[in-house]
């Protein structure tokens, strides 16, 4: 499926994700629907079951979750497909936050940027309360990960621990087949 | 709530390369988000931010399009050094880790279908849904100092949450709604 494509459609896709990139308010997780639209269905890229593997993957894997994004791009077309799909994505949103960040900064004790951000605080701490309850979709079947996830938690909460041991031992944890 | 305390003074990252090896550093801690990792390094571990800073910015980042992570390592990075600063925190983001996921990408298929490394994505799994849930209980402390009030704060997050995670509405929606009536309290609140 690894096809080479041309070089139009390499144009093409950096094109469709460029767009994507100023759409993706909230992270590039929540234009998912219309790439799969669009490798999937219309360009016949990648297959239902490539698609998936993908996201799970970017998942699993270190880094950012827009990471999928490049593997997603790899898949369709190699190393140029990962470069065209990240450079789209990232380019217009980048140049975006920068400008707008240097203006907030030279405006920053103003009322308006100050109502902005401080109105905007409690729905972010629900925002990222969301993002743990979303998280715990795959171990809610789970006792063993729900205990994982109430212990890590707690930790967390309570102590400096780096989160990198937590994850080892979630893995060994896991991988002893506990949750 | 016996959270670290978050009166230590602050410090400053040294150059760029320390900017590009602390963001590559947190980055490749971070699986399944790489937020709760950010919020442990940048204002527990490194002192560059207040809980307080971290969430304005975060809120902010939020907002703007493109993943909150990326919006934030540049935010942070164009503070210390400008372009340069924002493009080092940028790389240390995603040089790293695009790397080591297209190896992975490679290596998938082979090791996909394994009882063990299932087991330990389920596991490394639920750890990051424990670390979040955990950033969002500190993040909450913050709140307190809020125009709002921590009452209507309190609110706010709630119907967030329910919108979001129950009824799973559009992000872009329930800023735009939701959010602008908030903003609109917080600027009234600040009335001179």
């Amino acid at each position: 499926m690894t096809a080479t494509l041309h070089a139009a459609d390499l144009l093409a896709l950096f094109g469709h994700f460029l767009l994507l990139s100023l759409l993706a308010v909230g992270g590039a997780i929540t234009t998912t629907p219309d790439m799969h639209r669009y490798l999937v269905a219309e360009q016949h890229w990648l297959t239902n079951a490539q698609f998936t593997a993908s996201i799970a993957l970017a998942q699993a894997a270190p880094g950012p979750n827009v990471l999928f994004v490049a593997v997603l791009g790899y898949n369709a077309a190699g190393l140029p497909g990962a470069l065209a799909t990240m450079a789209g994505i990232l380019l217009p949103s980048t140049t975006l936050a920068l400008w707008a960040t240097r203006w907030g900064r030279s405006n920053k004790e103003t009322r308006g940027v100050r109502a902005f951000t401080l109105g905007l605080a409690p729905l972010t701490c629900g925002l990222l309360l969301s993002t743990g309850w979303v998280l715990t979709e795959p171990s809610r079947d789970s006792p063993g990960a729900m205990l994982l996830v109430g212990w890590t938690a707690v930790v967390t909460a309570r102590t400096r621990w780096s989160p990198i041991w937590l994850v080892a031992l979630g893995a060994i944890v896991g991988a002893m087949g506990y949750a | 709530m016996s959270a670290p305390d978050d009166t230590e003074p602050l410090r400053e990252p040294r150059s760029c390369g320390h900017l590009f090896a602390v963001f590559t550093r947190l980055a490749l801690q971070g699986f399944g988000g790489v937020l709760p990792v950010a919020q442990h390094e940048l204002v527990e571990r490194e002192r560059w931010l207040s809980r307080d800073e971290f969430l304005e910015m975060l809120s902010v980042s939020q907002v703007l399009p493109g993943p909150n992570v990326v919006n934030l390592s540049l935010m942070i990075g164009d503070r210390y050094f400008g372009l340069r600063g924002a493009a080092s925190a940028l790389a240390g983001m995603l040089a790293l880790p695009l790397v080591l996921m297209l190896a992975l990408a490679v290596l998938y298929g082979r090791f996909a279908d394994n009882p063990m490394v299932a087991g330990a994505l389920r596991g490394m799994g639920a750890v990051s849904a424990g670390l979040a849930l955990a950033m969002a209980w500190k993040m909450m402390g913050s709140l307190r100092n809020n125009p709002l009030g921590l009452p209507l704060s309190l609110c706010f997050g709630a119907a967030t949450v329910v919108l979001v995670a129950v009824l799973r509405w559009p992000l872009a929606g329930v800023v735009a709604g939701l959010g602008s009536l908030a903003i609109a309290l917080a600027w009234w609140r600040l009335r001179p």
